[in-house]
């Protein structure tokens, strides 16, 4: 092996480990020094092996000033020459197999690294779409902040609600409808949380995520305005048309001493469009 | 003569004497049907200039402001700084109506223009070899579109295109292993995020751009190099086009095309309403308004949610949201047919040779045929995708409307591919053919100063008349 061979294959090395080095300090988050240090033998590795690799193992030739004048189309014999001017150059790196390895060895660790910064995009799944900002006890308000009481709540209306403290939020948003008590049928642990014909739905349709804003109080169904996805509010928001899958999640109330209405919990299950996770 | 030095001088230094020649003289063929693909090229340049002058104005913010600004019905409403910049564009910002419109309109244009240059080149099978590249990048210069018209209306944050965001977000969620991931990472979070509208600008005005700029700019260099397919005649053939040179014929007309084409946008930028975002009011989560259309590029989409059926798949504990095969899938198995047709065709015909004529859709009747089953697939899409404007309008109930759009989207398809074939076969049938071939003479000058006479026999010429329409 030539010297410059041996200094090629060490520069190769080198960026190697730093590229894999790059990406451990990127998930421990460290400094941003560290960072650019790393980075810099890197690609500063690769850039010198190649440098020295070009310069001193490969060969140089002669050739005319002038282009060609072009006037007729390539001949096969012109072709031909075209495909082993590449070819010869390919094999001039494969003489050295050794170091076309390391070369891709090392290309690849610092694409992995390169790669990793886009997880500075954004948090985390974790759970949160599995839960929303509904805990036990939370008073359902308007929009506006104002609390729901139940004998406010008129049979057939239709009330967007948020848990207090809440108003606005994305996930969080539900639709309070009164029916005629007696009419839902709902397994007796979801009635039990639909006090007086007051039911509470997710208001996020389960198909595309588009709030349900339209209540046919004919046939007591909700419909979403950007697919029609329908759903039943009295048998627990089975969809009864349309692309959605699932029913609606529902959110159980009980009305409190003060009449106002209060949340028992989270809702039923996930809100909104379905995911990998999701069971 | 100032040119002749300035001719001479570029010579001197770079060659360009014979460069000049060559492209100066070169031919565009005069076919009408080839300026589709320039509308959408002047249109793109609209875009730049309008877009620019609004960039200098709109703000990428999420945050909330009350509006105090002259817009009455807006007064004291909370809205995010996004929606009160494109209020202020509207109707503060001196010429700012205008050019928002164009702009929304100059989109209109840029992607409709693409789709009937599209259609243009399938139909003549001038995306046949050579030109299998000038296709594929035409195919990526659509989609990039159809992403920047998206990213575009997105921006301004009001109502409607919050409710398209919801969806794409729904959709990319939808994707099995990474989609939660990937929603998350893009938006910053759970919807709406924090992130998103100065990520959807950088989108809008800087990476989309330069992919589009880049793919037009390979795009225009292929056809010059390659030259245009051009439709048998006389002049033309395999090897020789006729029409209009560059300079200073097809100069003068292209510019003065690309200045009418301002001018109508203009127009329709000043007097027609496009995209009221003061109407829609600014976005709030739970809230979507009815009808919620989008713009024309992306209503195939939209009719496929509307029309697919609801199903969902749950693999290993794992749900595949009902989103992922409408949303994600077809759409990207609508493209890669796109892109892969030229190739297709080819390998199904056995079909390696060289090709420079623009072919009459009748000539390749089963794909003629397939291309007008794509055209009704796609407008019955679109038909789906307002499908309650559309009811509205029928006065039919949308449930209705929609049992006979998911019998069309099956029928529509096969019927018009069928007629299409037929009417294909039967216009070739009918085709004029030359009586007989004719015969050529050649005359040779001949060192006597007179000429000596040469028959060549019939079919060893090339040329026009060689061609006979292809068998079906």
């Amino acid at each position: 092996m030539k010297r410059a061979e041996r200094w090629v294959a060490l520069l190769f090395v080198l960026a190697t480990i730093a590229a894999l080095a790059l990406f451990v300090v990127y998930i421990r988050d460290g400094n941003a020094q560290a960072q650019g240090i790393l980075l810099f033998v890197a690609l500063g590795g690769i850039g010198a092996g190649l440098m020295i690799w070009s310069h001193e193992l490969m060969p140089r030739i002669k050739d005319e000033r002038h282009p060609r004048a072009k006037a007729e189309p390539a001949t096969e014999a012109e072709m031909q020459d075209a495909v082993e001017v590449v070819e010869a150059g390919v094999d001039e790196m494969r003489r050295r197999r050794f170091l076309s390895r390391l070369l891709i060895g090392a290309a690849g660790a610092l694409g992995l690294a390169a790669l990793i910064p886009i997880r500075s995009l954004g948090r985390a799944p974790h759970d949160s779409l599995f839960s929303t900002k509904w805990t036990r006890g939370a008073k359902l308000v308007t929009v506006d902040g104002t609390p729901v009481t139940a004998s406010t709540v008129e049979v057939d209306s239709f009330t967007t609600v948020f848990p207090e403290g809440y108003a606005g939020s994305a996930d969080s948003q539900a639709v309070l409808i009164r029916v005629q008590p007696g009419s839902l049928q709902l397994p007796d642990d979801r009635l039990a949380g639909a006090p007086d014909g007051l039911v509470v739905y997710s208001k996020i349709c389960t198909h595309a995520g588009c709030p349900l804003g339209l209540y046919l109080a004919a046939t007591q169904e909700l419909r979403c305005p950007c697919h029609q996805s329908t759903f039943n509010v009295l048998d627990g928001a089975n969809p009864v048309y349309g692309p959605a899958p699932r029913p609606l999640p529902q959110l159980l109330i009980e009305i409190g001493g003060d009449d106002v209405l209060r949340a028992m919990g989270d809702f039923t299950g996930p809100v909104g469009p379905s995911f990998w996770d999701e069971p | 003569m100032i040119i002749k030095r300035v001719v001479d001088g570029m010579d001197e230094r770079l060659d360009a004497s014979s460069f000049i020649k060559r492209n100066l003289r070169k031919v565009f063929p005069d076919h009408w049907s080839f300026m589709l693909g320039e509308l959408a090229l002047y249109s793109f340049v609209l875009l730049l200039l309008t877009g620019t002058f609004l960039a200098f104005f709109y703000v990428a913010s999420p945050d909330t402001t009350t509006y105090t600004g002259p817009y009455l019905p807006m007064q004291g409403r909370s809205v995010s700084l996004a929606y009160e910049s494109v209020l202020r564009i509207t109707f503060e910002v001196r010429a700012g109506l205008v050019m928002r419109q164009t702009h929304h309109w100059a989109a209109l244009l840029f992607t409709a223009a693409m789709i009937a240059h599209l259609v243009r080149v399938f139909f003549t099978g001038a995306f046949r070899k050579p030109r299998e590249f000038s296709w594929a990048i035409g195919v990526g210069l659509l989609a990039s579109g159809i992403g920047a018209g998206f990213t575009g209306y997105s921006l301004p944050d009001d109502l409607l295109s919050g409710t398209g965001l919801r969806i794409a977000y729904s959709a990319v969620q939808s994707i099995p292993f990474i989609g939660t991931w990937l929603a998350f990472l893009f938006f910053g979070g759970e919807f709406p995020g924090t992130e998103l509208l100065p990520r959807l600008l950088v989108l809008h005005i800087f990476l989309i751009p330069a992919v589009l700029g880049t793919l037009i700019g390979v795009h225009l260099a292929l056809v010059w190099h390659q030259t245009h397919t051009a439709f048998p005649g006389p002049g033309t053939t395999e090897d020789t086009v006729t029409g209009t040179p560059v300079w200073p014929k097809f100069a003068l007309k292209a510019t003065g095309l690309a200045f009418v084409t301002f001018g109508v946008l203009t127009l329709l930028g000043g007097i027609f309403q496009i995209n009221p975002v003061w109407l829609y009011g600014p976005f709030v989560p739970y809230t979507a308004s009815s009808p919620s259309q989008p713009d024309f590029y992306a209503g195939w989409l939209e009719g496929l949610l509307r029309l697919w059926p609801n199903w969902e798949f749950h693999v290993f504990g794992h749900t595949i949201g009902e989103l992922f095969l409408p949303g994600v899938v077809i759409p990207g198995l609508i493209f890669a047919a796109l892109w892969a047709w030229p190739f297709l065709e080819a390998r199904v015909k056995h079909d390696r040779a060289i090709h420079h004529y623009t072919q009459r859709p009748r000539e390749e009747p089963v794909r003629s045929g397939v291309g007008a089953a794509g055209i009704a697939f796609f407008l019955l899409l679109m038909l789906a995708g307002a499908n309650d404007v559309v009811a509205k309008f029928l006065q039919i109930e949308v449930d209705t409307f929609n049992t006979v759009l998911k019998i069309l989207i099956f029928v529509a398809p096969v019927v018009a591919g069928v007629i299409t074939w037929w009417i294909c076969h039967d216009l070739l049938a009918h085709d004029e053919r030359p009586i007989a071939e004719p015969t050529r003479v050649r005359f040779t000058r001949n060192r006597d100063g007179g000429f000596d006479e040469e028959h060549e026999p019939p079919g060893t010429q090339r040329g026009p008349t060689e061609r006979e329409p292809s068998a079906p």
